[in-house]
């Protein structure tokens, strides 16, 4: 089976005063038609910028750098000119950002924004086409569309705004939908009811879907397959329920910890990844998780564990002491008993034991 | 599914007040609110310029009077014109005029002040209003080309053109224009004087490009440097992004998307300058030997034209406010985020 979307060594640079941003650094993975892919990550950890490239959004010139390759259902978008490009922007491949509040035009409204493309890339004209945008908010869950393709965004809540938004990425049936952390702007309440509108619209169009988050929580029972990147390269993919039962590497595992179970007792003490996201001016040398790991082993520091399989090909890691192993059981009786990581965090039982 | 669909618990719109009804009477309500304003401000004004004027050293009597008046016919003058009544009671007689369109006659010339101002407020008027369409017409384009390419050929070319004639004295880009078109290099536009466009309009145009093109450089050179940095700063927006990810080409997305919203501070300034300029372009006047409202307040304030005076310091107050009012009146057109906060 050949894959909607290939992206094959992606690499983003960002020359700044302050040095060299490696943002993306060698990202490859595929996306087949109508699978969701989640991209999980910290802040920093590239996936924003990683995204945006694979729809050539972030193109290079003046300071920015990019290599690989992106293929699109055998079209390489890395090749076309901007102009080629943007044919396939919001007809075939559709972007949700962040935050609703800004990702609308305050001074147009709803209607117009939801028409413009539809009268674009279909060349209908503009009755139809808001017919068409009145039937998309209704599908997209709004009430009284009639009354809201005449309204402003700054007279919706924020999370009619966001409806709005999928509903304006959805305007031209696309196949492949990128949603950029589509719920984190969004009061705690709107965010479910968003991902579920979501998942619906995703599974009847049939659409392939990367979604991109920082909650592994919200792609638990919402993706096919998910991929956990850390300061610029993917540092674990698996399918979905795999990944969740059986995380190799301590970051997908600290990651994990790090937001509250659905079960079990109350007041369990979360646990925090200690540092903060790397330097992507300077990335740490060796496991770019390293200076974090409360496993870390001189091997880390200095040698970059490669991506490699656990068992099948589905499910890749790049860890030399993964979790479970044996390898993984003596570096943590080593480090607990140094009471110090090889890259000098200190550990306490807390951190170190899951 | 269908009904999760039909019926999402989260729908509650901002107050019904803000659909099209409820925007118009809104403007309704802040033109009137201008327009006590305007009462207040046309008080203060005319009453202040009334007393600085007579604070002002020379006697109007002795300047109406003449040269070689001796001190009763000074004296008699003095009485002819009511100069002998206290401020205040000839502000008040003043103000009574104005309110039945009287705003009295020239002390030297004996004619109607409103005449006067009749004469003159049309040729500023054509001169501000060309000149500043002219500054935009220039300076939006290359304004949004800049920001499209900022650090690009036309943004470093437009600047540095840009700041050399924002520091250059009006006059001087004047007499440059003068040498090049009207008398020195070329002879093809006259150098000075006016004439009005009912007359003969295209010695009209004719004899009014020169002060335009003197007026408008400067204003589109900050225009330009204005409104290029607020649209930088515009495309730096999610809702750019996002217009781009629908595929639309940049020159909808630089002026369909982007320019309306970077134009706010534009619009504030133009404004601005258009109040200024009514009240009076003089180096521009008397450059061009042009009759406009500058060149009438100038004289009026050396001959101690009172009367003359007040009527066009009144007509520049109206003048600011009016235009003020209908800047504000666009930003509801423009923006309809700002018919929301009253």
């Amino acid at each position: 089976m050949t894959a909607l979307l290939t992206a094959e060594d992606v690499v983003v640079r960002f020359h700044t005063k302050k040095g060299v941003v490696h943002a993306v650094d060698g990202v490859s993975l595929q996306l087949e038609e109508g699978e969701v892919l989640a991209v999980v990550g910290e802040s920093g950890s590239g996936k924003t910028v990683f995204t945006r490239r694979v729809m050539g959004l972030v193109a290079g010139g003046r300071g920015t750098e990019v290599a690989g390759s992106v293929t699109f259902d055998g079209t390489v978008l890395t090749e076309l000119s901007g102009k080629e490009l943007s044919r396939f922007w919001g007809a075939e491949i559709a972007l949700i950002l962040q935050d609703p509040m800004t990702s609308l035009n305050p001074v147009k409204r709803i209607g117009e924004q939801l028409t413009e493309s539809i009268v674009l890339h279909e060349r209908v004209p503009k009755r139809e086409a808001l017919a068409r945008a009145v039937e998309l908010l209704r599908s997209v869950g709004l009430s009284e569309p009639e009354r809201r393709v005449r309204q402003y965004p700054h007279e919706l809540s924020g999370g009619m705004r966001q409806r709005v938004t999928i509903a304006i990425a959805l305007s031209c049936s696309p196949r492949l939908l990128l949603a950029d952390e589509p719920t984190t702007a969004l009061d705690v309440t709107v965010q479910a009811q968003i991902l579920d509108l979501l998942a619906d619209l995703q599974a009847r169009l049939g659409m392939a879907m990367l979604l991109v988050t920082h909650d592994l929580r919200v792609v638990r029972s919402r993706s096919d397959r998910i991929a956990v990147m850390y300061a610029g390269r993917i540092v674990e993919t698996a399918p979905t329920a795999t990944l969740f039962a059986q995380p190799r590497m301590p970051y997908t595992e600290a990651l994990m910890n790090a937001v509250p179970p659905l079960s079990g007792p109350n007041h369990t003490r979360l646990q925090v990844i200690p540092g903060r996201p790397p330097d992507l001016l300077h990335p740490p040398s060796g496991c770019r998780f390293s200076p974090r790991c409360p496993l870390a082993q001189d091997r880390c520091l200095t040698e970059e564990p490669p991506l490699r399989d656990a068992g099948s090909a589905e499910h890749r890691y790049r860890c030399w002491f993964p979790v479970g192993s044996p390898e993984w059981s003596q570096a943590r009786a080593r480090n607990l008993e140094r009471g110090v990581s090889a890259a000098g965090t200190p550990l306490t039982d807390e951190k170190v034991l899951t | 599914m269908a009904d999760t669909l039909s019926a999402p618990p989260t729908t509650t719109a901002a107050g019904p007040a803000t659909r099209r009804g409820g925007s118009r009477r809104f403007a309704v309500r802040r033109v009137r609110k201008r327009l006590t304003h305007l009462l207040l401000v046309l008080l203060a004004v005319t009453f202040l310029s009334f007393v600085v004027v007579d604070l002002l050293p020379g006697d109007a009597a002795v300047v109406v009077a003449g040269d070689n008046a001796t001190p009763e016919q000074v004296q008699q003058v003095r009485e002819e014109l009511q100069l002998d009544r206290p401020v205040l009671v000839r502000y008040v007689d003043w103000l009574g005029g104005v309110v039945t369109g009287d705003l009295g006659r020239s002390f030297r010339t004996g004619q109607p002040v409103v005449e006067a101002l009749a004469q003159r407020i049309p040729v500023t008027f054509e001169i501000t209003i060309i000149a500043q369409l002219l500054a935009l017409l220039v300076a939006v384009p290359l304004a949004v080309y800049s920001a499209y390419r900022p650090g690009g050929l036309v943004d470093r070319t437009s600047m540095t053109i840009g700041f050399g004639a924002a520091a250059m004295p009006t006059f001087v880009f004047g007499m440059v224009l003068i040498v090049l078109f009207a008398g020195g290099v070329s002879s093809i536009l006259p150098a000075t004087g006016y004439t009005s466009f009912f007359e003969d309009p295209v010695e009209n145009i004719r004899s009014i490009i020169l002060p335009c093109l003197t007026l408008m450089i400067a204003e589109a050179a900050v225009y330009r440097q204005l409104l290029r940095s607020d649209m930088v700063s515009t495309l730096q927006e999610d809702f750019i992004l996002m217009a781009r990810s629908k595929g639309l080409g940049p020159a909808r997305i630089l002026f369909r998307h982007a320019l309306r919203p970077s134009s706010f501070s534009l619009i504030t300034l133009s404004g601005v300058n258009i109040g200024r300029l009514l009240g009076g372009t003089v180096i521009v006047e008397t450059l061009f030997a042009i009759p406009g409202l500058g060149q009438l307040i100038v004289q009026a304030v050396f001959n101690r034209d009172y009367m003359i005076l007040q009527g066009a310091l009144l007509f520049v107050a109206v003048a600011y406010v009016v235009i003020n009012m209908l800047i504000d009146l666009l930003y509801l057109a423009l923006d309809p985020r700002v018919r929301r906060d009253a």
